[in-house]
């Protein structure tokens, strides 16, 4: 334990911490714009800047280790004025539209602008024509907004693994681009967006379908129905101001209604379907030997990451569709069958806390005749904005339950959105199609928390079963290496694209606060343990279904709607 | 008609890239620069399969090399021309009033620094000094030198390597 001075303060820190994480953990906000927690520093922006006495120059407190006796001083004239000029020369070549930008109101440069009293333009640098990058069908790229903080680089290669971007060029023509200056949709991109949700400004943005869907509410010989994410609804109040964890299920399905939608589905419910073919499937592989250990399948940004970088390891895939486009084949078929339309009437839009999900509806094998399964995929973030354009006020609506046939879920559906609750549903029903019998506890806490890898191993009536828990690529390729190395001890696993899973999905509130992300999943387990009905099979909806229409778990019908296959992806680098 | 790089997608440049990365066998990271610098000096600049090959070698994303190669003013992404120019753009040149020339060649051939005209004849590159300073400002094409460029001077160098084209073909 050493002492220091900080503004005139004696605060206590330990040896080997950066001035800035003592400085944030005595209450003191120093502004930063390329900092990004858990991650080593890159001391680029300088915005951090300190005085530390006996140092003749301005000192960066984010890569700056602290010392015993060491004086701090965080917000001298010279260091306010160090800042200033940095958010002035930022915004020299800045397109200044704030009122037209996505991200006003929600963007680190207007508000370190708001925050230090830059009141004027002083610097005029050339406005370079930069052209955006729409080739995506998840992510906008436009660079003319773009800070060059590196945030996104750095998420995209050093926590996902994915490294589809970084910078080209040097000095002022330097940007961010993918190899050879391609489109995102020609890169290795898997659209997870995380690079939205750590992006300072308005430079990257999910591509937004709300206008879309305003017209076919608006077109009378269409039905639209919409389905919302396990995750939306523990996130969702965000968007309205509420601090996060607040869960609002009932009145974002009220709000949805008031939207003009005809119904309003839960994923939860087709996530409670996929935990029974899932298991059915994982089951089966143990059973007859099949290829073992079996990956998850729901998380569309680790579906390209796979056919993309492991191209080897796609049988191993299990081959269930995700939770959205299992109850998307649902919709266009026992539902429009149901009620009587034709499928190419029926919009199905779906609430994902995701970009990839975007991708993911679009691919082809994810619709019959020509005919989409999902149409259109709003994320979190579009949902709150499409919610302010038609003046709903969430808080003050009373809460109503989801529509029949896919409106009742079990919570083992609903803990989807955090990383581990797959397989958490998993396991429950599992051990009840292996012995006949429920767990004593549901609750399986080893499979719980934001660690990127969690593992267990447990034996059930004589079957061994070793399960790991993975969110985020870059651990996810850690334990893909394992397995090509031939690692044995595994049969089953769940991978994540997001850090955390989809409560830190890249179409949810931008909110980089770790505690936010706890917060969320808190909530949802919460709500799980104070539910009903825990397990996917006990759903009674499920149980019908199967009975109705789908028969049982990997029949036929299950087999033609419900699962899928994937494409080896041999990515060309260039789009020349 | 003389091609003077080979082009993309053939064996022979396949086992140029071959015997490059053999030179370099068991290298790491720290070779990437290196490695760019022999593929530009047998193939006459990065392509996208080159990178590709270099992924695969070094085990680096493509938008990396992509990356590093950009940030060095050395490296072209486009083969040469049969007619290179390449424009001094140094202190001498500069105050002889170097920027007018670059701009008056930029406008003729219609290409920007680092760009190569579609029919593969001209190509243009922005160098920081030649060495001839007392010339300034310096133009060269394929080596040849020409000293005291003037923006009509230019005209009169493009219109001969117009002429040395149509006695080639």
């Amino acid at each position: 334990m050493i002492t220091l001075d900080v503004d005139g303060r004696t605060v206590e820190a330990q040896a080997g911490e950066t001035i800035l994480t003592v400085l944030r953990r005595e209450g003191i906000h120093v502004p930063t714009l390329c900092h990004m927690d858990g991650l080593p520093p890159s001391g680029a922006c300088r915005m951090c800047v300190v005085e530390v006495e006996g140092s003749p120059s301005l000192t960066p407190s984010c890569s700056f280790p602290v010392a015993q006796g060491m004086k701090v001083k965080t917000s001298t004239p010279r260091v306010l004025e160090a800042r200033r000029t940095i958010v002035k020369l930022l915004l020299a070549s800045h397109p200044d539209d704030c009122l037209y930008c996505n991200s006003n109101g929600h963007c680190d440069l207007q508000k370190l602008a708001q925050d230090l009293g830059v009141r004027e333009r002083v610097y005029r640098g050339p406005r370079r024509v930069q052209e955006m990058d729409m080739s995506s069908p998840a992510i906008v790229r436009d660079p003319a907004k773009c800070i060059l903080c590196g945030r996104c680089v750095r998420m995209c290669e050093e926590i996902q693994g994915v490294a589809a971007i970084d910078f080209i060029g040097r000095g002022s023509r330097a940007k961010i681009g993918t190899a050879f200056d391609g489109g995102l949709n020609v890169s290795t991109c898997v659209n997870c967006g995380q690079c939205v949700n750590v992006c300072p400004t308005g430079a990257l943005s999910e591509r937004c379908y709300i206008d879309d869907v305003i017209t076919a509410l608006n077109d009378p010989t269409k039905r639209v129905v919409v389905q919302h994410a396990p995750s939306v609804s523990v996130s969702l109040a965000e968007e309205f101001g509420s601090p996060a964890g607040k869960d609002v299920d009932g009145q974002m399905v009220t709000a949805l209604r008031r939207l003009g939608f005809h119904r309003v589905f839960d994923t939860a419910f087709s996530a409670d379907l996929t935990i029974m073919e899932e298991g059915s499937e994982l089951v089966h592989r143990i059973k007859t030997g099949g290829k073992l250990p079996m990956f998850t399948s729901c998380s569309p940004g680790w579906i390209k990451f796979i056919e993309t970088f492991y191209p080897q390891l796609l049988p191993n895939v299990s081959s269930c569709k995700s939770p959205q486009q299992m109850l998307g084949a649902l919709i266009k078929t026992f539902f429009a069958e149901r009620e009587g339309v034709d499928p190419a009437n029926i919009v199905s839009v779906s609430i994902m806390p995701c970009t990839a999900k975007k991708f993911e509806c679009a691919r082809p094998e994810m619709s019959r005749n020509h005919v989409p399964d999902v149409d259109y995929v709003l994320t979190t973030r579009e949902l709150g904005r499409m919610l302010h354009q038609f003046g709903v006020n969430l808080a003050a609506l009373e809460p109503s339950a989801a529509d029949t046939p896919f409106g009742e879920r079990s919570s083992a559906g609903k803990i989807f959105g955090t990383s581990g609750g797959v397989m958490e549903a998993a396991i429950r029903s599992a051990h009840f199609l292996i012995t006949g019998r429920e767990l004593e506890d549901l609750k399986i806490q080893p499979l719980r928390g934001l660690k990127g890898c969690k593992e267990l191993h447990v034996e059930v009536d004589g079957i061994k079963l070793g399960a790991a828990v993975v969110s985020g690529l870059g651990n996810a390729r850690k334990i893909l290496d394992e397995v090509v190395a031939g690692r044995d001890d595994l049969q089953f696993i769940e991978i994540m694209t997001c850090p955390g899973g989809c409560i830190n999905g890249g179409g949810q509130p931008k909110n980089i606060d770790p505690a936010a992300i706890e917060a969320r999943m808190k909530a949802l387990y919460k709500i799980d343990r104070d539910a009903p009905l825990r397990t996917s099979h006990s759903n009674p909806w499920i149980q019908r279904i199967y009975k109705e229409y789908l028969g049982q778990p990997l029949g036929e019908k299950s087999h033609a709607l419900l699962h899928t296959h994937y494409t080896m992806r041999n990515i060309p680098i260039t789009n020349g | 008609m003389h091609r003077q790089y080979k082009q993309e997608g053939t064996n022979v440049v396949t086992a140029d890239m071959d015997n490059i990365l053999n030179r370099h066998s068991g290298a790491g990271r720290d070779h990437l620069i290196p490695i760019l610098q022999d593929v530009q000096e047998t193939e006459g600049y990065i392509s996208p399969r080159a990178v590709a090959k270099i992924a695969e070698f070094l085990n680096l994303p493509a938008s990396k090399i992509y990356g590093v190669a950009t940030f060095y003013n050395q490296f072209r992404f486009h083969p040469k021309g049969r007619y290179h120019f390449m424009v001094c753009r140094g202190t001498a040149c500069h105050v002889k009033g170097s920027k007018k020339v670059l701009d008056e060649l930029t406008k003729q051939l219609k290409l920007e620094p680092g760009q190569t005209s579609r029919d593969q004849m001209f190509s243009l590159e922005v160098v920081a000094c030649m060495g001839a300073c007392g010339l300034a400002p310096v133009v060269s094409v394929n080596g040849e030198f020409y000293a005291k460029v003037t923006p009509r001077k230019l005209t009169e160098i493009i219109q001969e390597c117009r002429q040395k084209e149509a006695v080639n073909v």
